[in-house]
Formats: structure tokens, C-alpha cells, sequence
């Protein structure tokens, strides 16, 4: 079973997102998405301002293997992208929940963040693919 | 469950990710394809490659029998017993049944190895034209498939072989020995020397834990394919199929039209082919920009029309996408690719990209 953080909320696609001080969330792919994937080797992340929906396709990771949709968990605007990643794609599998951060959005509604899933719900869904 | 090799416990025990591949439980990885990609690039690395099909072929007229099953001309191997020889079998339209590698042992037998995939079909062929020529067919079932690949490989194998490395050391490249019950070809699907070893089963787990001691890298298929996509060695079911001849899969190289006078099977629509003037070609592709060259996206080409991907992956030797595509012919070194609505830049190569553990092309 892969790391699944207590402190994040998740989505059944496979995202994480973490509240920030400042009201922001970031957002990245699971340590188990990341797994399935393998070594990362290009990431097109969203451009800063733009405007996406819930589960809206807005960036792709691409292994070796293959490429992956990423989907906005929330509705809201792109504040900032990870740089890093454009030269360094494999920083997603080093360390998915950190400096492996995909992209950071500013809620239209906090309160959505409160309807995905928790770390346990999110581990019940890894659970079930498994089978 | 699919099938399973004699390696399958092994790789579990080596922690690796297993996949389907053609009704096999195979090892795509054990933990990185790209280091194991570069463990080859630099030092060694062995692939379990078990589900592939050793076919025994024995008697008088076998040398016959594949001068008219097979594309490329047995008669080249004449007089050099353990010599090998690539070769497409055709069907009558022209169309690749499979792609092999033929080993002429001596007079009397001929060894063919061939894809996993295309096992049954091939052995079906095989069997159809054999009675006519007095030839024995006999599927090596028995036998375990460990290909050693990478500059170091064939030292490793030696090392591990001891005493009857002597029976190998003096291979040429694309030859093949006997050593006891082994049977070593210096062989290969990656670009880089090596072994490919064809053993009875229940040594093969002894030989693999033997290589590992000695610092050769398990690796699994991923990296096996990036390898071979470096190495512009095609795949079958990719890059060619029943439905595409070998002279639009980059393979003309590998049909033997002379002596115009042996009659093989698919010769006749070739040279229709030919003389109408073939109409597309297998090329390579390096994408300029960042992105992932994948089968089956759309290639643009200015003046000479539309074209698909075939192959493609990233190269982690140079760090960039790559691929093979099937074009429509002419010249040209500049095209687009299409990738998610984009058409990104990118150039046509002759393939390969790669050959022992350089770059050889920019």
C-alpha cells in the first residue's frame, strides 16, 4: 500500500490537494498514481490565470509508459505552476507530495475542498482498483 | 493468470511490476525502466525473454524449405554453421507474417526464434509448408530465454560460464554456439553486444541469480522497448504487420532479391510493389520541442501529405522524444507532429538513434 498523507484531500482521478495558509490549495498526483505511471518524463502544467471547473482536464503527465490526464479537483483560478518540473519531470516520482506539486489554485468556493475525499476514502479507492 | 516463464518467481522475489504482454506475465520494470535502460547504455542488464519461441527445424530440405519461406536468403549462412540471419516471413499479399532470426546449425537444422505474439501463427505456417520439403518441426517448449545486453554483457556471461566460456569467446557478432546444453547466439534487441542464451528451463534460475552476483541489472520490457526504439529495430505489430510489407517498414534491406531466381512467398506482389513504386517509408523522428512521440499521432510532412507514428517513446540516451513513422515517400527532413491538438516540430532521421552506448545523431 503506497503513502496516502492524512493531512490532504483526494480525488477518485487520483489528485491530492492541500490547503495553504493564505486560502490557496495546491495540487499534485498520489504516490500510487505516480507508481502506476513510472519514471515521469514530460509535464504540461496550466497557465497562471487560467479559469478551470471542477474535474476539468488541465494538465498531463507523461511516463515512459504513457500519458495521463490531471484534473482540477475544485473550481477556481490557476495562481502558479511548478517550474521545476518542466526540466525535471521525475521530481513527481521522488516526491509526489512535495516538491513534486504540480500546480496552485485559488478556490471559487472553499467549501468544495470539504467534499473530496479523505485519506481513507481515497485509500479505499486505490483498494478497490487493486482488485 | 497468464502464462508464466521459468524466471516468473524470480522477478516477483526482485521486486518486479508485472504485466500482460501477448497472454505472458511478464516484468515491465523492477523499480526505474530508465536506470535500467542506462544499466544497459553503460554496464549490463539481462531480460528475461522466455515467452519468445524457439522453433527447431531438422532435415535434408530445411535450407529449401526456408529459401522459399522467408524473404532474406538462407543460402547467405552456407558454409557458415552457427551464423545468423534476420528475416521476415510473408504471406502471399506481401504482408509480414513475423520477424525472426534464423540460425543455421548445420546441414540439418536450422534454429528460428520468434515473437511471443505471433508463436502460434507462425508455427502454423511453418508446419503448412513443412510436410512438402521432408522437414521436422519441433517447438523448444523446454528451453528458457535470457538475453545479457550492454557493453559489459559478454564479459559477465564469461565470468559466469568459466571454464566453457571457451566455446563462446570466439563468437562474431549475429553467431551462435553449443556449449553443453546452452545454446549462446551473440545476439540482440537493444543496440548494444551481448548474449542471447537459450537453456533448459530448470537451469534458467540458477544462470539469472549467477548474473545478478556478478552486477548484471535485471530489466524488464520497458526498457527492453526504449532499447530497441534507440536501436531503430522495429516491433512487430507496431512497426509491421500481415497488412504493410517490409519494403514500407523500413525492412527492404532484409528481402535477398537475388538470385531473381528463387521463388519465395510474398516475391512475386514485392516486385509488383517495387516496380509500381513504393509508395511510403519508415522513417525516424527526434521531436524539438518538449512532449512524448507516441504510436499512432498524426504526422504532418509539407509537400509530401500525411503520415502516423508507428513507434514512439522517450529516449532517456538523448533526453528527447523519438520515434518511427510511416510516411508517404520523398524527401524531406522536417516535419509536424499533432499531439493533443498541437502540431509540434519535429525532424526525420534514418534510424538508429543509438548504436553501443552513443548518440548517433544529434
Amino acid at each position: 500500500m503506497s503513502n496516502v498523507p492524512e493531512e490532504l484531500k483526494y480525488t477518485k482521478s487520483h489528485e491530492w490537494v492541500r490547503r495553504e495558509a493564505d486560502g490557496s490549495v495546491t495540487i499534485g498526483i498520489t504516490e500510487h498514481a505516480q507508481e502506476l505511471l513510472g519514471d515521469m518524463v514530460f509535464v504540461e502544467l496550466p497557465e497562471v490565470g487560467r479559469q478551470l471547473a471542477a474535474e476539468e482536464d488541465c494538465a498531463v503527465v507523461e511516463s515512459v509508459k504513457a500519458a495521463s490526464d490531471v484534473y482540477a479537483p475544485i473550481t477556481g483560478e490557476v495562481t502558479e505552476a511548478n517550474s521545476a518540473l518542466e526540466d525535471s519531470p521525475e521530481i513527481v516520482n521522488q516526491s509526489p507530495y512535495s516538491d513534486g506539486w504540480l500546480f496552485r489554485m485559488v478556490p471559487a468556493d472553499a467549501a468544495e475542498i470539504d467534499g473530496l475525499l479523505d485519506a481513507a476514502g481515497y485509500a479505499a479507492v486505490v483498494a478497490e482498483e487493486s482488485h | 493468470m497468464g502464462n508464466r516463464t521459468p524466471l516468473y518467481e524470480a522477478h516477483v522475489a526482485q521486486g518486479a511490476k508485472m504485466v500482460d504482454f501477448s497472454g505472458w506475465d511478464m516484468p515491465i520494470h523492477y523499480g526505474s525502466q530508465i536506470e535500467e535502460h542506462h544499466r544497459v547504455r553503460r554496464a549490463a542488464g539481462m531480460f528475461d525473454v522466455s515467452h519468445m519461441c524457439v522453433v527447431d527445424l531438422r532435415g535434408a530440405r530445411t535450407r529449401e524449405l526456408l529459401r522459399y519461406l522467408m524473404a532474406n536468403d538462407v543460402a547467405k549462412l552456407d558454409g557458415l554453421p552457427g551464423k545468423a540471419l534476420y528475416s521476415c516471413m510473408l504471406n502471399t499479399r506481401g504482408g509480414v507474417i513475423d520477424d525472426l532470426i534464423i540460425y543455421h546449425m548445420d546441414d540439418v537444422w536450422y534454429r528460428v526464434v520468434v515473437n511471443a505474439g505471433t508463436r502460434e501463427k507462425d508455427i502454423a505456417w511453418m508446419r503448412q509448408h513443412a510436410p512438402s520439403f521432408d522437414v521436422e518441426i519441433e517447438v523448444r517448449s523446454d528451453l528458457a530465454m535470457i538475453a545479457v545486453q550492454g557493453p559489459e554483457a559478454r564479459d559477465k556471461v564469461h565470468q559466469v560460464m568459466r571454464a566453457r566460456a571457451a566455446d563462446v569467446k570466439g563468437l562474431v557478432r549475429f553467431a551462435a554456439a553449443e556449449s553443453g546444453q546452452w545454446f549462446v547466439a551473440r545476439t540482440g534487441y537493444t543496440g548494444e553486444d551481448g548474449y542471447e542464451i537459450m537453456l533448459p528451463e530448470e537451469q534458467a534460475e540458477d544462470l539469472w541469480h549467477a548474473l545478478a552476483e556478478t552486477g548484471v541489472a535485471p530489466c524488464g520490457l520497458g526498457a527492453r522497448d526504449t532499447l530497441r526504439l534507440e536501436a531503430g529495430m522495429n516491433l512487430y505489430g507496431q512497426d509491421m504487420s500481415e497488412e504493410t510489407s517490409p519494403l514500407i517498414s523500413g525492412l527492404g534491406w532484409a528481402i535477398a532479391w537475388e538470385p531473381q531466381d528463387r521463388n519465395f512467398i510474398g516475391r512475386e506482389v514485392l516486385e509488383a510493389e517495387r516496380s509500381a513504386g513504393v509508395r511510403q517509408q519508415l522513417v525516424g523522428l527526434v521531436l524539438e520541442e518538449k512532449g512524448v512521440l507516441r504510436a499512432h499521432q498524426k504526422v504532418v510532412v509539407e509537400g509530401l501529405g500525411e503520415g502516423e507514428i508507428t513507434s514512439g517513446s522517450f529516449s532517456p540516451t538523448l533526453g528527447k522524444a523519438i520515434a518511427l513513422a510511416r510516411l508517404p515517400a520523398g524527401e524531406a527532413s522536417r516535419c509536424s507532429v499533432e499531439i493533443r491538438g498541437k502540431l509540434l516540430a519535429a525532424r526525420i532521421v534514418k534510424p538508429p538513434f543509438v548504436r553501443n552506448g552513443k548518440a548517433v545523431i544529434n
